[in-house]
Order: structure tokens, then sequence, then C-alpha cells
């Protein structure tokens, strides 16, 4: 299988942490390939570097040693500009606390990406677009009732949706999602999980790390990290 | 966009930085009031102080003084660039009421009021005359008499609220005058020489003119008389100083340099004279540094004030550092989520910077209005504080003032708006740069406070 054919590939990812005088080794070469348009749970206990993983994958943190590549692009080269870009557009997070901004109410944290990206003439020349795509996706969450609220009027699921809607703003091609209903009761999950499953089936990549068997069962495809490296377990194809 | 909207949401909807707003708000409005107070009052020093003199003062401090005055004194009214000349006597004397054996010490200064007025501010500290200063030397009840004008506190007292107890008319008061002639090599002229050295004088006028030193001591007599009253008026005749007024367009140090040059031509060819050496005692001096040795210490106040208001200032910025510190470490989580979708660190630290900008410009503004207000009304609150509780910023008995000076000056007012705004981002840097220079994750897991 070439380069190409893969969204996203991260090949012996090691990284570590001091905790006083000692170093915790957390991952040992961890090598990784996802294509285009799976749904990949990496399953693993607390602590075993799961969202370290994740963070590395979107480059909200760099690895020891090791490379990782989206869409062929080695992130490590990529510029300190150039890597705010691509967090901007290619990957969307969603965490397991939903990190929503607590000034702005829901319409704008979910077109706070487009806003980020744009000077001030730029957002007010494309704000009418952006709000009505934020509007739209308000609506497919099911929270176009609520796009005036203030995040602390929302129940966690109903955050986690805003969440999820700002990380879709600028349609990126990765959706990195970490414990996403680790907060919530199991109707609520669930209720998240199906948004997740709906978004792959319309072709969205998504790569969720849980340390719950019963949610990355909702995955097309499970990965396990133990002992700082991973093992593939199944697909759904198998 | 993000970087306008977030610094308003930041600065409404948190309590804690209406903190940093007030320790803003209440700096300024302390360093408004006092800087406009103190600045007020040096500058109506320094004004009084250049009302008491000419532009330019050519003299000697020697009471012998020195001759040829009213040579030179053509030779400054020749000149295009000068408006008045005033040559005036100055020396020292007893004053003793008629009739009485009490006698005061005071200062003498023999001047012609018209030209005095035209060269300095004298007319304006007038009581009686102010519009008629030709008449400043005859009493309204003995017009025919020399009448004399005596610094304001000689005469009258002034109440616990600064106010003087004025008469409609001058009372009818003669005084002696006793003087101690000098020789113009510097001896004391001898009693058997035939000079005048006691005469009487009527009280005509008072002068106010808001320095102390001047209203308490000075005493000011017709030139003529008081130049014999000193033994200056020999067949070369003496004056101690002569106090000059540039045009209105004239530059200080370019008219007193002027003055220097034609006063030195002036004493060269004068060097051969019989009083030539009397010349060489004057200096050409501007008011200010005429009377520099008590401008000086006002000043010197100011720079002490200003210094202990710089260290309010960096107090200013730590405390707003402190809050901004507080501030910033509360929102790790926000800036976190900001370098998650791809937020740069300077573009946080721009946001962080026009918390700051907003911060330092609406606490200035609420301390500057603040203050202007409190300025407005801050002679009516001393006076109800002296009324209810007899409590006086100055006791007006001892101190020459008369209201607080209140005029706010927009360039002072303009430095300390500047400086609120400069210290809030000064504060604001440090606890910004720290917070948008650390890893994203690190920010997106610091426990907030």
């Amino acid at each position: 299988m070439s380069q190409d054919d893969f969204l996203l590939k991260a090949e012996g990812i090691h990284k570590s942490y001091r905790m006083g005088a000692a170093e915790v080794k957390v991952l040992k070469g961890v090598d990784l390939a996802v294509r285009q348009g799976e749904f990949l749970a990496i399953v693993g206990a607390s602590g075993s570097g799961k969202s370290t993983l994740l963070h590395i994958l979107g480059a909200l943190d760099g690895p020891d040693k090791g490379i990782v590549r989206v869409e062929g692009m080695d992130l490590s080269r990529l510029s300190a500009s150039e890597l705010n870009e691509f967090r901007n557009k290619m990957v969307g997070f969603v965490f397991q606390f939903y990190h929503l901004l607590d000034e702005l109410n829901v319409l704008e944290n979910v077109f706070l990406p487009d806003m980020a990206s744009k000077g001030i003439l730029g957002w007010l020349a494309s704000r009418g677009r952006a709000k009505k795509r934020a509007r739209e996706l308000l609506t497919q969450l099911g929270l176009a009732e609520r796009a005036e609220h203030k995040p602390y009027q929302l129940s966690g699921g109903e955050r986690q949706r805003v969440a999820i809607g700002r990380a879709l703003m600028n349609e990126p091609r990765l959706l990195l999602v970490d414990e996403p209903t680790g907060n919530l009761d199991s109707a609520t999950g669930n209720g998240i999980l199906n948004i997740f499953e709906k978004l792959n089936r319309a072709g969205q990549t998504i790569v969720m790390v849980t340390h719950d068997e019963r949610i990355a069962k909702r995955a097309r495809r499970i990965i396990t990290l133990a002992d700082g490296k991973t093992e593939n377990r199944r697909t759904t194809s198998e | 966009m993000y970087k306008v909207i977030l610094p308003f949401r930041y600065l409404f909807q948190k309590r804690i930085s209406y903190l940093a707003f007030l320790a803003v708000a209440l700096c300024v409005f302390i360093v408004v009031v006092v800087m406009t107070v103190m600045t007020g009052l040096v500058t109506d020093f320094k004004q009084k102080n250049h009302q008491f003199v000419g532009d330019c003062v050519v003299g000697t401090e020697s009471l012998v003084g020195f001759a040829y005055y009213e040579d030179f004194v053509k030779i400054l009214e020749r000149e295009d660039f000068i408006e008045g000349v005033s040559a005036a006597i100055k020396s020292y004397a007893l004053v003793s009421p008629s009739g009485t054996e009490q006698n005061t010490g005071v200062e003498i200064m023999g001047i012609d009021p018209v030209r005095h007025s035209q060269a300095t501010g004298f007319g304006k500290t007038l009581y009686y005359h102010k519009d008629d200063v030709s008449k400043a030397f005859e009493p309204a009840y003995n017009p025919e008499s020399s009448g004399l004008v005596a610094g304001i506190d000689l005469m009258l007292m002034r109440d616990a609220k600064g106010r003087y107890a004025y008469e409609a008319d001058p009372v009818e008061m003669a005084f002696a005058v006793s003087c101690f002639p000098l020789t113009a090599k510097g001896a004391l002229v001898k009693a058997d020489t035939g000079l005048v050295n006691t005469e009487t004088f009527y009280y005509s006028d008072i002068s106010h003119s808001g320095l102390a030193r001047v209203d308490s001591s000075m005493v000011y007599l017709p030139f003529e008389r008081a130049q014999l009253l000193c033994g200056m008026a020999g067949p070369a005749k003496r004056a101690n100083t002569l106090h000059i007024k540039f045009k209105p367009n004239v530059k200080l140090a370019a008219g007193c340099e002027k003055v220097a040059s034609l006063w030195h031509r002036f004493a060269d060819e004068k060097g051969g004279d019989k009083r030539a050496d009397l010349l060489k005692k004057v200096t050409v001096q501007s008011w200010k540094n005429y009377r520099r040795a008590f401008i000086a210490p006002m000043e010197k106040e100011q720079t002490m004030l200003t210094v202990m208001f710089a260290l309010v200032g960096i107090t200013t910025v730590f405390i707003v550092f402190v809050v901004f510190y507080m501030i910033i470490s509360h929102k790790s989580k926000d800036i976190g989520i900001l370098k998650s979708i791809g937020v740069s660190n300077g573009n946080i630290i721009k946001l962080f910077s026009g918390f700051a900008f907003l911060v330092g410009l609406l606490g200035s503004g609420l301390g500057v209005l603040a203050g202007w207000f409190f300025l407005l009304k801050i002679n009516q609150i001393e006076n109800w504080l002296f009324e209810r509780f007899g409590f006086q910023l100055w006791d007006r008995t001892i101190y020459v003032i008369g209201d607080i000076p209140n005029t706010i000056d927009l360039k002072v007012l303009a430095v300390i708006i500047l400086s609120a705004i400069a210290a809030c981002l000064a504060g604001a840097f440090v606890p910004s740069h720290q917070a948008a220079t650390s890893a994203p994750v690190e920010a997106l897991q610091v426990n907030q406070l």
C-alpha cells in the first residue's frame, strides 16, 4: 500500500514525560495508519497514552521521535503558522470536557474556527456564509433552538454537540475525538455516538480514543494501545 | 474578529476584570486630582512670580544700585522687540504709623506706577487704582500728598477662609518711612550731609501679588522719592533694577540674549566713566532665573511629587500585573481551545493586549471622569468640610492660597491616560506571553483557579 492511500500515517511515535526525577515512557514506537473515511477507535486503559497519541496526531503536541504524515505531509516539517493552519483547516477536535468558550454563545462557539482563520475585514465579508453554515450544523445536531444560549445554559450532551459542531465548522479532513462520552450518561452518550456514526457514513474520517470497549465497538476498526504500542484487533469487515 | 469580541466579553462578563478596571480607575483618579492641584499651584506660583517682575531683569543685588540706567532705558526703548521698561529702586526701610513709636522692617520698591505696570503685572495687583494706575500714589483722601502702596498683608487681615476684609476706600493713615541711604561707594551717608532719609507717606492702595513674602513685607513708593531716600539721587542717579517687558511674539531666551548683548555693548562704552565700576555687578536675567530662588523649591516639590507618582504608577503596574496574571491563568483553558483551532501565539498575545488596552482605556476614562467631577467640586467640598468639621487642606491664615487650583491640563491628562494604558499593557504582557507560548496541550490541561 502506498503512502497516498492513507489520510494519516504515524510511524515509530515515541513520547515520554518527566515526573519528578523519573522519566515515564508513554508511547514506545507507535505505528498507525488511517484511511480516508475510516472510523477508528483507539482503546486503552487510563494512562496508556491514548490522549497523548491523539494530541500528537492533531499537532497539539509533538512526538519525541517518529513521524506523523497527514495526506503525505510531514507535520514535523511544518512551520508554526503552517501548523496553525493545519489545526484550523485539516483537523477538528472534540474533547471530553467540551472546551467551549463561556463568553460566546452557542452559534459563536460553532463559527469560531472560521472567524479565527480570517482577519476582521475577511470575517465581515464572509460572516453571513459562516453563520449560515453554523446554523445548518446546529440544525443537524438538533440545537437550532439553542443558538443564542450560553454554554452554561446547556446540558452536557448539548455542550458536546456544540463542540462537534465547532469541530466540523471548517469541514476538516480528520475528526479527532477524545473520550466523547466520558462525561455523559449512557443515553446521552449513545446519542453522541450516533452522530459520529452518521458523520462517518457521510464520509467523515474519525479517530476516537476511549477506555470503554462498548464505545469502541461503535467504530469500524479498533486498535488497542497497551504498553506504549498499538495492536490491531478487528475491523467491521472481519 | 474574535480579537475584538473576546476582549469586550472578558471585560464585561468576568467579575475579576472589574478589579483591574477599578484599580486603574482609582489610580488615575488619585493622579489626576493630585497632579492637577499640584501643577495648578506651581503654575499659579510661577505666574505670580512672573507678574511681579518683567520678562527680563537687568539689575544688581547690591543695594548701591548702578548708574547710567537712564541712558540704557533710552537704548532699550528704541528697540522694536521691547514693549515696556521700568526702573526700580530696591532697598529696606523702617515704617512706623505716624504718632506711634512702633517700627516695622519692610522692603521698599520705588517705581513709576505707569511704567512699572507696562513692564510687569503691578497694575493688576492693585485694589483701588486698578483702572488708573497713574494715581496709585495719590491717596483718595489727600491727592496732593505722597502715597504708598502697601503689601496687602501689611494692611489687612485675612479670615479663616483666606478672605480679606477690604474697605470701600483706603483708610486715612500716614506712615513715616526711614531708609538707609548709601553712597555710590556703598557707605552709609553721614547724618550731616543734608540727605533726607525719613519721609511721611499716606496709605493710598494695597498690592495683592499672591506671593506671601511680597504681600507681607513690600511697600511701594514713588520712584523719585525712593531714590532720594536711598541716597541714589545724586549727580549720577542710580537704580537697582530695570524690568523689561517683551512684545508678545518675542521668545524669552531670544529677548534676554538681545538685551544682554545691548547691555554688554553699553557697559563697554561706559567703561571709562566715573561710576563704571558699578556696572560690573549688573546681570541680565530672564524672570525665571531672577526668581529662581523662590521658584526652584516649588519645582523641586513638584519633581518629588512626580517621582512619588511614578512609584504609584509602578505599584499600579504591579497590581494590574497580578490581576491580569489571575485573569489569564483563569483563561488558560480558553487559550488551549484557541490554539486547538489554529490561533497563533501572536494573536493570543494581541487578544489579551486588546483586553488590557480596554481595561486601561475604560479604567482611565472612569478615573478621569471621577477626577474631573471631584476637581469641579473640590472647593465646594473643602468649604463644606471647613464649615462642618473645621478642616482645611491649607490653612488660609498661613498659606497665600485662595481657591484650590482645579483647572485640568489636557496635556497632563493625556500623559496620565497613556501611562495608564501603557501600565495595563505592561502588566498584561508577561502573563499573556507566558500563556501564549505554552504548549496547547498544557494550556488545555491547566486547572483553572
